[in-house]
């Protein structure tokens, strides 16, 4: 059992704040992930959990105790660092009993607690090997054993799967997952790949700037971000947005920008009355829009000119212009579409999204 | 390719610079002029060295060769018994110093701090002055009138009486142990500072994390990773001041009544100093079955160390 709190957490590098006001409250068992670009101090704000970095001011409390104070190695959490950090002159075994040693373990339960990693991830046959005689992922085996074997209350992980290559990322995507729904093991997962955080994460934090830009499940950041950055951020290819202004004819709400002319519905027209007349910037994501067919109304029908086509096998991802805007449109892989082509698209309107020019918010 | 498109267009045999095209040729021209520099300038003395400790060559006299009766003879010279042992003492004691001292300053140096670059230029001084120029002050230093140690203790009140530090035994031999240390250790902590940049600091966090304190992360992780840096330190360092001439020549001259000497000042003295170059050269040759051995023993152990 296992809660971590984070109260207003801020941290500074002499002048530098790279962490801001960071409140995150993670429930016991819950696999949480910390998700964004580069220096946005996701990997600050673990490193501050984990106690390798000192709290510029705000708290951090693990099972409601505040830790602020406490060095990491009472803090009973294990982290697995981005390049692994095996000790190189220790045998795998000696990586993961080093921990245990440490804390003055009994050797038959050292062994015993190694033998029961090593079975969980597969790696019996390489105990006595040392961490250069391994590869990439055998590596990143070893360091989750290291974590594994100490059972800590809290496991941190800091872009564990960057340095694998890609279709080893995605194996062992899915042996992390596994491996978290066995254990049951309170953790923090620091990414810059949405799709990890996406597919990993009971819940999701969206950083950036070291600002937390949202809080969420996985579907409620992809269905209703909470600002222009995180609908970027989250899905894969990235959502569309046009520049457009809102305003109002007979009654309903619409959105023009050059060559295209939606009129909003119902609930998203609501919220948007208030803002008519104003610059707003419109979101749809690739798989929200599609050839238009007769059944389509015209007032959300719009025609593009297709630049670039790219076939991936279960889909085609269409590059279009439509006025100065790119859309990009994911389409039934049947398809037959040549670049330079002129297409009637649509979208799905429920799933058209409206973003404050100016804040950047969603309304 | 010019060259090659000629010879076979008016198909004369292949030119020189062709031939350079063989591996066989090419290693031998590569090779020739380091093995010519090695051969001139260290097997041939070293060759003439091993024929004059086996000679009756003296100053002024070819001599004729002898055999081993100058080994015989230094064997039963009781100052080169002494030597030997002073040789020693003097390696194995200022080793000890210089490299506990050497690891400490390098993992102070190793912490960031304001003006580390400068206080790590600093601290390379006593390496960087030439050795006989920092002796003489030294030398004065411990002078039996002059010396600002004596002065300083007896200000203290420490002392009432001047210590003759070169000129007891004991005294003069720690004397210039504290001179090599202080002249070595900046070696030592530069290229152990050097060894220490190259441990991850991913490696001490994860320790942190494992529950390691301070002195456990030290004496698990960072003493074994730094193993092959400071056997090639220590072994450098064993074999110059194994070798050391200056600082004894300079400081004592091998006194007060032979106390002080080492290989290099006893052969020289013997040898040019006496002019008896045929017991120097057998002084000199004594050196080298220790060093082979001690250089040996090391190699063999920092393979093992970087092999594992």
């Amino acid at each position: 059992m296992a809660e971590v709190s984070i109260r207003k957490l801020n941290k500074m590098f002499d002048v530098t704040h790279v962490v801001k006001d960071v409140d995150l409250e993670i429930r016991d068992k819950e696999f949480v992930v910390l998700v964004g670009p580069s220096g946005c101090g996701k990997t600050t704000t673990l490193r501050m959990v984990a106690g390798l970095e000192a709290i510029t001011s705000g708290q951090i409390l693990i099972d409601d105790s505040v830790v602020n104070e406490v060095p990491p190695m009472d803090r009973d959490i294990a982290m697995v660092f981005q390049n692994y950090a095996l000790y190189p002159h220790m045998s795998v075994a000696g990586n993961m009993a080093f921990g245990l040693k440490m804390r003055k373990f009994a050797k038959p339960e050292i062994e015993t607690r190694i033998k029961r990693a090593a079975a969980i991830l597969g790696i019996e046959n390489l105990l006595e090997r040392k961490p250069r005689q391994l590869s990439g992922g055998q590596r990143q085996r070893v360091a989750l054993g290291r974590a594994i074997v100490r059972d800590p209350k809290v496991f941190l992980f800091d872009e564990p799967l960057s340095n694998l290559d890609a279709k080893l990322r995605v194996q062992m995507r899915v042996e992390l997952k596994k491996l978290h729904e066995r254990l049951g093991t309170t953790a923090i997962y620091v990414t810059h790949d949405q799709v990890e955080a996406m597919t990993l994460g009971d819940r999701v934090v969206v950083m950036k700037d070291g600002w937390v830009q949202q809080v969420g499940e996985p579907l409620e950041l992809y269905n209703t971000p909470a600002n222009r950055f995180v609908a970027g951020f989250i899905g894969s290819p990235a959502m569309n947005f046009i520049e457009a202004t809102l305003g109002e004819s007979n009654g309903a709400v619409v959105a023009e920008a050059p060559g295209l002319r939606l009129s909003l519905p119902g609930p998203l027209a609501a919220r948007a009355r208030a803002k008519a007349g104003r610059a707003i910037t419109l979101g749809i994501r690739p798989e929200d829009v599609h050839v238009a067919t007769d059944s389509d109304p015209v007032d959300l029908c719009f025609d593009v000119i297709v630049e670039v086509v790219e076939q991936l096998g279960s889909e085609i991802l269409l590059d279009t212009r439509v006025g100065p805007a790119t859309v990009v449109a994911s389409v039934e892989p049947t398809m037959r579409i040549r670049s330079n082509e002129r297409l009637r698209m649509s979208l799905k309107p429920e799933r058209l999204h409206l973003f404050d020019a100016e804040t950047e918010a969603a309304i | 390719m010019a060259v090659t498109a000629l010879a076979t267009a008016e198909g004369k045999r292949p030119s020189r610079l062709r031939r350079l095209e063989d591996e066989r040729w090419l290693a031998l021209a590569l090779l020739t002029p380091t093995a010519v520099l090695l051969g001139l300038f260290i097997a041939y003395p070293f060759f003439e060295g091993v024929m004059l400790s086996l000679s009756s060559t003296r100053v002024g006299e070819p001599g004729h060769f002898v055999g081993l009766k100058n080994f015989h003879k230094i064997w039963n010279d009781s100052i080169f018994h002494t030597t030997m042992w002073n040789t020693f003492w003097y390696t194995g004691v200022t080793t000890v110093f210089k490299l506990a001292l050497g690891l400490w300053l390098a993992l102070l140096l190793n912490r960031h701090f304001r003006g580390k670059a400068i206080i790590r230029a600093f601290i390379l001084l006593p390496f960087i002055i030439p050795t006989v120029l920092s002796t003489f002050a030294w030398k004065w230093m411990f002078d039996p009138t002059f010396s600002v140690i004596n002065w300083t203790l007896f200000q203290l009140g420490l002392i009432t009486a001047r210590i003759n530090w070169l000129g007891d035994p004991d005294l003069a031999m720690t004397s210039i142990i504290v001179i090599n240390v202080w002249r070595g250790v900046p070696f030592f902590a530069i290229t152990l500072l050097a060894g220490l940049q190259t441990i991850s600091p991913e490696l001490h966090e994860a320790a942190a994390i494992d529950g390691a304190r301070p002195w456990s992360r030290f004496w698990h992780v960072t003493w074994p990773l730094l193993m092959p840096v400071t056997l090639v330190v220590v072994l450098f360092s064993v074999i110059q001041t194994f070798a050391d001439f200056q600082l004894v020549y300079v400081m004592t001259g091998g006194g007060p009544a032979n106390a002080t000497h080492l290989f290099a000042t006893y052969a020289y003295q013997l040898g040019i100093g006496t002019g008896l170059l045929a017991e120097g050269a057998a002084i000199s040759l004594a050196m080298f079955p220790f060093l082979f051995i001690i250089v040996v023993v090391q190699l063999l152990y920092i393979r093992r160390v970087e092999t594992r």
